[in-house]
């Protein structure tokens, strides 16, 4: 699985970071969706899926990489 | 549609609501005041996209369904612009209310962003967690002095208002003492009965009230909003009263009624109560399940199309206005099945009770840590907790924006 983020479009409400908190976090000056992990373990897709779906802004997407599938 | 097909639908699903437009807001049936209205109910199920008419003739669509709430309330081409022509409004205060003085929630990106990003930070999960502490303290002390010598009292009036009151009032920098003040304020603001002049007086004192505040952080600053609002230098006065008014009367109005709401829910709902008696764990989905379930902003978010756009196989054309009902779609059994009973063991993530798009709710971390907070004290502290009145007599806010009790007489 690789994520990635759209900062230009995160309102920053944050829901992702309940989500999945071991991926994304919010940059301390702004609130704005921060990056922690590009290709999160196979252990953290669903919470990862959770946070693309409830996401207000369309600010992440998720793209299934071969190695995910094979996991 | 032929004549015998609508006669043979008709029979199948009742009249064709697609005839005759809802009108909104519509009431709730009797003895269910936890569901949506009846007549938007069945619009829900049989044309989810339909024509609703206002207070004052004009129309406008309703968008019911989850899917079609999260297009609209996504997409760009939707505007939040509340000047534009054809701007759906609930009534003529609520007119008033959302074009004197509109704050960020009534504008558009780029502005809209500017605005609302000069706060997003004073609202990060990771802060709001911070505060825990804090607003456990604030609940306890609450709850100390309502069951100090007594055995009854109104849940709202001493423990779901004033928690998120105090709360927000430390956060802006705000001074709780002038409480009743701005309570009132906030009430004549969102309440559907009150008259353009109601509205235009309450907003005004408000602002003022505000503005006044914002000048004297100028000359003596503290930690609050206000204060970091005036300090980044971009905004005058009446710019930060502004976003202070709305951070202020949104502060009040949703954890409180969430709040007591819920408690209601869950006494009527003995078995949820129990469950979540015996596994306090679950208070953090219990939470979502409740605010899924009760959706308090319960009459819909408006939008006004910028152009024509197709939503759920419907093309709404621009300049028209859609209301997007949020409370239906929190109920839609293609995301929720079941979704018309309270299950606090339910994945309610996906529910849209903070809205949806850019303008999702910026204070949803706070409130979450407040609710859970606030419904795990109020359960493990009064293992008696009932109601003190027969609950046909409840006061209902079927008059109100944001819909929750007016009063909430308990004994433990
Ligand atoms: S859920 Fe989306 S909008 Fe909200 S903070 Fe995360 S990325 Fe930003």
């Amino acid at each position: 699985m690789r994520v990635t983020i759209d900062q230009d479009k995160c309102c920053g409400a944050g829901s992702c970071v309940l989500s999945a908190p071991e991926v994304f976090d919010q940059r301390e000056e702004d609130g704005i969706v921060l990056l922690l992990d590009a290709e999160p373990p196979a252990a953290l897709h669903d919470a990862v899926h959770e946070a693309a779906a409830i996401c207000p802004a369309a600010a992440i997407t998720v793209e299934q990489t071969e190695q995910a599938e094979r996991v | 549609m032929t004549t015998t097909e609508r006669i043979a639908r008709e029979q199948d699903t009742g009249p064709d609501t697609g005839r005759s437009p809802v009108a909104v807001p519509a009431a709730r049936a009797a003895g269910c005041p936890f569901d949506p209205a009846p007549e938007i109910a069945r619009a829900h199920r049989e044309e989810p996209i339909t024509r609703a008419t206002l207070w004052d003739g004009s129309s406008c669509w309703l968008v019911t369904r989850h899917q079609d709430v999260r297009e609209v309330l996504g997409d760009p081409r939707f505007s939040a612009d509340a000047t534009r022509p054809g701007f759906p409004f609930l009534t003529a205060g609520g007119r008033q209310f959302a074009t004197g003085n509109p704050s960020f929630i009534r504008q558009d990106d780029p502005e809209h962003a500017r605005l609302r990003r000069m706060l997003t930070a004073d609202f990060m999960v990771k802060k709001m967690a911070a505060m825990r502490p804090e607003v456990q303290r604030i609940a306890d002390g609450l709850l100390d002095r309502m069951t100090e010598g007594r055995q009854a009292a109104d849940l709202v009036a001493e423990f779901a208002l004033p928690l998120p009151s105090l709360v927000i009032c430390l956060l802006l920098g705000v001074p709780y003492d002038d409480h009743e003040f701005f309570q009132k304020c906030s009430s004549v603001l969102l309440s559907l009965r009150s008259s353009v002049e109601q509205v235009r007086v309450a907003q005004e004192e408000l602002q003022d009230f505000l503005s006044r505040l914002a000048e004297s952080k100028r000359r003596a600053p503290d930690d609050g909003i206000v204060s970091r609002l005036v300090a980044r230098g971009e905004l005058d006065n009446a710019a930060i009263a502004s976003m202070g008014r709305l951070l202020l009367v949104a502060g009040h109005e949703t954890t409180a009624n969430m709040t007591a709401l819920s408690t209601l829910t869950l006494l009527r709902n003995p078995d949820q109560l129990a469950r979540l008696r015996a596994e306090p764990s679950l208070i953090t989905g219990a939470v979502e399940e409740l605010l899924r379930y009760l959706t308090i902003v319960h009459n819909g978010l408006p939008r006004i199309a910028d152009e024509d756009v197709t939503i759920g196989g419907r093309t709404i054309r621009a300049g028209e206005g859609v209301l997007c009902v949020l409370n239906t779609a929190n109920r839609d059994e293609e995301i929720f099945p079941g979704g018309a009973a309270l299950d606090v063991g339910r994945d309610a993530r996906r529910h849209v009770a903070f809205g949806f798009g850019v303008h999702q709710c910026l204070g949803q971390p706070l409130a979450r840590v407040e609710l859970q907070i606030a419904l795990e004290t109020l359960l493990r502290r009064l293992p008696g907790l009932r109601l003190d009145i027969p609950f046909e007599d409840i006061p209902f806010r079927h008059d109100m924006g944001i819909y929750g009790v007016h009063a909430l007489p308990v004994a433990w």
